[in-house]
C-alpha cells in the first residue's frame, strides 16, 4: 500500500543523505521525496511517498525514527490528510493543438505561465492522480518536458506535526 | 593562574585532547598522518591520554572495539584522512554490527580543499554513514567540543554504536575558548530506558503460565550490564536459558540451567528447546538469521516476548506477542520484582516434564568428538585451554571454525570475557581486539583464539604487541585450510575445495620470534596440555602457540541453510537423537 510519511528533521548537512541511504541500504522504495526548510530555519520537513506491506511500513518508520537527525514523523496515510503535488509542464502549442492545450489547462484548473509562439508552459497543482490524468490527457498535444515536485502533505484539522 | 586560563584560547587540536581528558579517556588507538598532525602534536604535549600506535588503522579500530567490549567504556580511535579512515572502516562496521560504543576521530583535508580531490581526501562521513550510529563533519572550531561531547553521548547511550567525527586540518589549527559541556541533550535523540509497565506485567503473566518456557538472551544483556539480573531471573524461575554468540557469559555456562549457545552451531538441546518451547523470552537479542534458521520453521509453538532497547529490532524478523522497548537490565529487574510479588508460581509439574525432555536432548552429547585421534583435535585444544586457565581468561577470537569451537568449549561464567565479531564476522579481529583488552586489563590473561587464515589478516599487529609489551597468548588452530569455508565446500559443494587451502603458510614460530615474541609449535595431542601450561606461565611475553590440528574436523552440530532448529546435523561422534514428538 502507498504511504505518505512526513518527517521533521534537523536542517543539517547530510540529513537528507542519511534518509536516502537508509532506504537504499535496506531495500525500501521511494516513490517521491520532497524536502525544504520550515518556518523554523533549524528544521526541514520532508514528505516521502513509499510503498510496502504493513510490516515494511512499520520497519520504515522505526528505522527513520532511529536516525539521529529525525526529530518527529507521522504517517499521514493513517488519518485524514491533504496531499498536493505541483507540476510544470511544457507542451507544443501550434495550430489546433494550441486551443486544445488551453482547453485542457482550463478543465484541470491549471495556469499557463509562459507563452511562446510554439509552446505553453503550464503550472498545475493537485493530487498525484490528477497530475497523472493531466499528463495522459495532454500527451496527444505533445509534451516537451515536465517537472514534478513530488507530493507534499499535511493532516486535516487541528492536528499538526510540530516540535 | 586558573582564572587567566579560562580565557586562554586553545587550538582545535588541543581542544580535541582536552575533550578526551575531560571525558576520562585513558587510551586512544591510532595512526598519524598529514591531516591529523596538529592533533598528534597536541598528544605529544601531554601525558594523560595515552596513544597506542598500531600498524594498520583496521587494527586501531578493532583494538578500540576490544577495549570497549571488555570495559564497557567507549573505545577511541584516531586516524588521518583518506586511507587512514578507509582502512578503519572494516573495524567501524564490525563495531556497528555488534552495537559497540566507539568514537572515531579522523583528520580531514582543510575545509577550503574539501571537494577538490585534494591529497588524501575522501568523503569520510559519506563512507562511514551506513556503518555508524551517527557521524559529524566539524566545520567550525567553535562546534568542536560540543560535537565530541555529542559523539560520546550517542556512542554510549540507547543502543550503543560507533560515532565518527571528521575534523578538517584547519579546524584543528584555529583557536577558540575551551568549554567542555556537561551534557549534550539533543531534541531528536531520546533513547528509551524503562520498559512500559503494562507490557512488563503482561510478559510476566505469560512467563508464569508457560509449560515449556525458554529464555534466549543476547549481546544486549552484556552491553547493558544486565548479566546479574538475567542470572537472578533465570534462577528464580528455574527455566532453561540459552545465550547467543554475542551473549555468552551473560549467564554462567557452568550452571545446569544453561543449555548452551543456540543457532547454527548451537547445542542440540538449546535448538530443540527453542523449537518446542511454548513461551520464548528474548532479551537483548535480535533474531539474527544465524540464530533463527528458516524463519518459517522458527519456534512454531511459541508466544514470544521481546525486550530490546532498539524498537526497530522488535518484530523486524519475527512477529512478537509482547514487545517491550526498554533497557535489558531495567526490564529484567522489574520482571524479577513482579515475579516475586506474583501469586502465581511457575507450573512445577510442567517445568519438571520440560526439563526431563531437555535432559534427553542433552544426553545426545552433541559436542562430543573423537578423543582417540592421533591428530590434535581443535576441540581438545579449547577444552584444555579452558581447564588450564580455570575458565578465567578473557578470550578474543577471529572468525571461522575456531570461533565456534571457542564458543562451544570455553565455558564463560562472566560477561565481557568473550570478545568476538559476531555480526560482521570480521577475520583479522582477534589479535588487535586482544591488544585493546590487554591494554585495559594489563594483569588479566588474554587469549586470542585464531586460525592460520584469520591471524594473517592483521599479523602486523604483532609489532604493536612488542612495542607495548602485551603478553597476549595466541592459540592458533592451524589446519592449513580456511576451515569454515572448507566445511561448507565439503557439505554443500561436493568437496570442491575452491581456494580454501593455504599452501604457502609461513613458519608462525619464526614469524612470532622475528617480532620479538615466543613461538611454540605443537603437533602431538600429548603435548597440548604441557604447552598450554608452559605458555600461561610466561607472564611477561606474548606467546604464539601454533597447534597443527586435524584438517578434516568439522564444527558440529549444524543447522544447514533452510533448515529449522529441529533439523540439526549431528556429529558422527554424537549419540542417537531421541524420536521426534508431536506437540499440541
Amino acid at each position: 500500500m502507498r504511504h505518505i510519511i512526513s518527517i521533521l528533521l534537523e536542517n543539517e548537512a547530510g540529513a537528507l543523505s542519511r534518509v536516502a541511504n537508509m532506504f537504499s541500504a535496506r531495500g525500501y522504495n521511494i516513490d517521491s521525496l520532497s524536502v525544504a526548510p520550515t518556518e523554523d530555519a533549524t528544521l526541514s520537513r520532508m514528505t516521502l511517498v513509499t510503498r510496502g506491506s504493513d510490516d515494511v511500513i512499520e520497519q520504515i518508520t522505526k528505522q527513520l525514527h532511529k536516525l539521529v537527525e529525525v526529530v518527529k514523523l507521522s504517517d499521514l496515510t493513517e488519518g485524514r490528510h491533504i496531499e498536493r503535488e505541483m507540476m510544470l509542464i511544457k507542451v507544443r502549442a501550434v495550430g489546433d493543438a494550441r486551443a486544445e492545450a488551453k482547453r485542457l489547462v482550463d478543465i484541470f484548473r491549471g495556469r499557463v505561465i509562459d507563452v511562446t509562439e510554439t509552446t505553453y508552459a503550464i503550472e498545475l497543482t493537485g493530487t498525484g492522480e490528477k497530475l497523472d490524468a493531466f499528463v495522459e490527457a495532454i500527451r496527444g498535444v505533445g509534451i516537451i518536458e515536465l517537472a514534478r515536485s513530488g507530493a507534499s502533505g499535511i493532516a486535516r484539522g487541528e492536528k499538526g506535526l510540530r516540535v | 593562574m586558573a582564572l587567566s586560563q579560562v580565557n586562554v584560547e586553545l587550538t582545535g587540536a588541543d581542544i580535541v585532547i582536552r575533550c578526551l581528558q575531560d571525558e576520562g579517556v585513558e587510551h586512544v588507538f591510532g595512526y598519524p598522518g598529514g591531516a591529523a598532525l596538529h592533533i598528534y602534536d597536541a598528544i605529544f604535549k601531554q601525558d594523560k591520554v595515552k596513544h597506542i600506535l598500531v600498524r594498520h588503522e583496521q587494527g586501531a579500530a578493532h583494538a578500540a572495539d576490544g577495549y570497549a567490549r571488555a570495559t564497557g567504556r567507549p573505545g577511541v580511535v584516531l586516524v588521518t584522512s583518506g586511507p587512514g579512515i578507509t582502512n578503519a572502516v572494516t573495524g567501524i562496521a564490525t563495531a556497528y554490527m555488534d552495537s559497540i560504543p566507539m568514537v572515531i576521530l579522523s583528520g580531514q583535508v582543510p575545509t577550503h580543499l574539501i571537494g577538490d580531490d585534494a591529497f588524501q581526501e575522501v568523503d569520510a562521513v559519506g563512507i562511514t554513514r551506513p556503518c555508524v550510529k551517527h557521524n559529524f563533519l566539524v566545520r567550525d572550531v567553535k562546534d568542536l567540543a560540543l560535537t565530541i561531547k555529542k559523539a560520546f553521548y550517542l556512542a554510549s547511550t540507547g543502543r550503543p554504536g560507533p560515532v565518527h567525527v571528521d575534523i578538517p586540518k584547519d579546524v584543528t589549527a584555529h583557536k577558540t575558548k575551551y568549554h567542555y559541556p556537561k551534557s549534550a541533550k539533543m531534541r531528536s535523540y531520546n533513547p528509551v530506558t524503562r520498559g512500559h509497565p503494562g507490557q512488563i506485567k503482561k510478559a510476566v503473566e505469560l512467563m508464569l503460565s508457560a509449560k515449556r518456557p525458554m529464555i534466549y538472551s543476547g549481546g544486549g544483556v552484556v552491553l547493558d550490564e544486565g548479566s546479574e539480573a538475567l542470572t537472578e531471573l533465570v534462577q528464580l524461575l528455574g527455566y532453561p536459558c540459552t545465550n547467543t554468540l554475542m551473549g555468552l557469559g551473560a549467564y554462567p555456562a557452568t550452571d545446569p540451567l544453561f543449555v548452551g549457545m543456540l543457532g547454527m552451531h548451537g547445542t542440540y538441546e538449546a535448538n530443540m528447546a527453542m523449537h518446542d518451547c511454548d513461551v520464548l523470552v528474548a532479551i537483548g537479542a535480535r533474531f539474527d538469521d544465524r540464530i533463527t534458521g528458516d524463519l518459517n520453521k522458527f519456534c512454531p509453538y511459541a508466544r514470544i516476548i521481546h525486550v530490546d532497547v532498539d524498537p526497530s529490532s522488535i518484530a523486524k524478523n519475527v512477529p512478537v506477542d509482547v514487545p517491550i522497548v526498554g533497557s535489558a537490565r531495567s526490564v529484567l529487574k522489574e520482571m524479577i520484582t513482579l515475579i516475586r510479588a506474583a501469586e502465581r508460581k511457575p507450573d512445577e509439574e510442567a517445568i519438571k516434564a520440560w526439563w526431563k525432555q531437555i535432559q534427553a536432548w542433552r544426553a545426545v552429547d552433541c559436542l562430543s568428538y573423537d578423543h582417540k585421534s592421533k591428530l590434535i583435535k581443535p576441540q581438545y585444544v579449547l577444552e584444555t585451554l579452558y581447564q588450564i586457565t580455570g575458565g578465567d581468561a578473557i578470550v578474543t577470537s577471529d572468525v571461522g571454525q575456531h570461533q565456534m569451537w571457542a564458543a562451544q568449549f570455553y565455558k564463560f561464567t562472566k560477561p565481557r570475557r568473550w570478545i568476538n565479531s559476531g555480526g560482521l564476522g570480521t577475520m583479522g579481529f582477534g589479535l588487535p581486539a586482544a591488544m585493546g583488552v590487554q591494554i585495559a586489563y594489563p594483569d588479566e590473561t588474554v587469549v586470542c583464539v585464531t586460525g592460520e587464515a584469520s591471524i594473517l589478516m592483521c599479523i602486523q599487529e604483532l609489532s604493536t604487541c612488542k612495542q607495548y609489551d602485551l603478553p597476549i597468548k595466541i592459540v592458533n588452530l592451524n589446519n592449513r585450510y580456511m576451515g569454515m569455508v572448507r566445511q561448507w565446500q565439503e557439505f554443500f559443494y561436493d568437496r570442491r575445495y575452491s581456494h580454501t587451502y593455504m599452501d604457502a603458510l609461513p613458519d608462525f614460530c619464526k614469524v612470532a620470534e622475528s617480532f620479538g615474541h615466543v613461538g611454540m609449535y605443537i603437533e602431538k595431542p600429548g603435548d597440548v596440555e604441557g604447552a598450554c601450561k608452559e605458555a600461561m606461565k610466561i607472564k611477561d611475553r606474548l606467546v604464539f602457540m601454533d597447534f597443527i590440528t586435524d584438517q578434516t574436523e568439522n564444527v558440529y552440530p549444524m543447522i544447514a541453510a533452510g533448515k529449522g532448529h529441529n533439523e540439526m546435523h549431528l556429529s558422527p561422534s554424537a549419540g542417537e537423537a531421541p524420536p521426534a514428538r508431536e506437540l499440541a
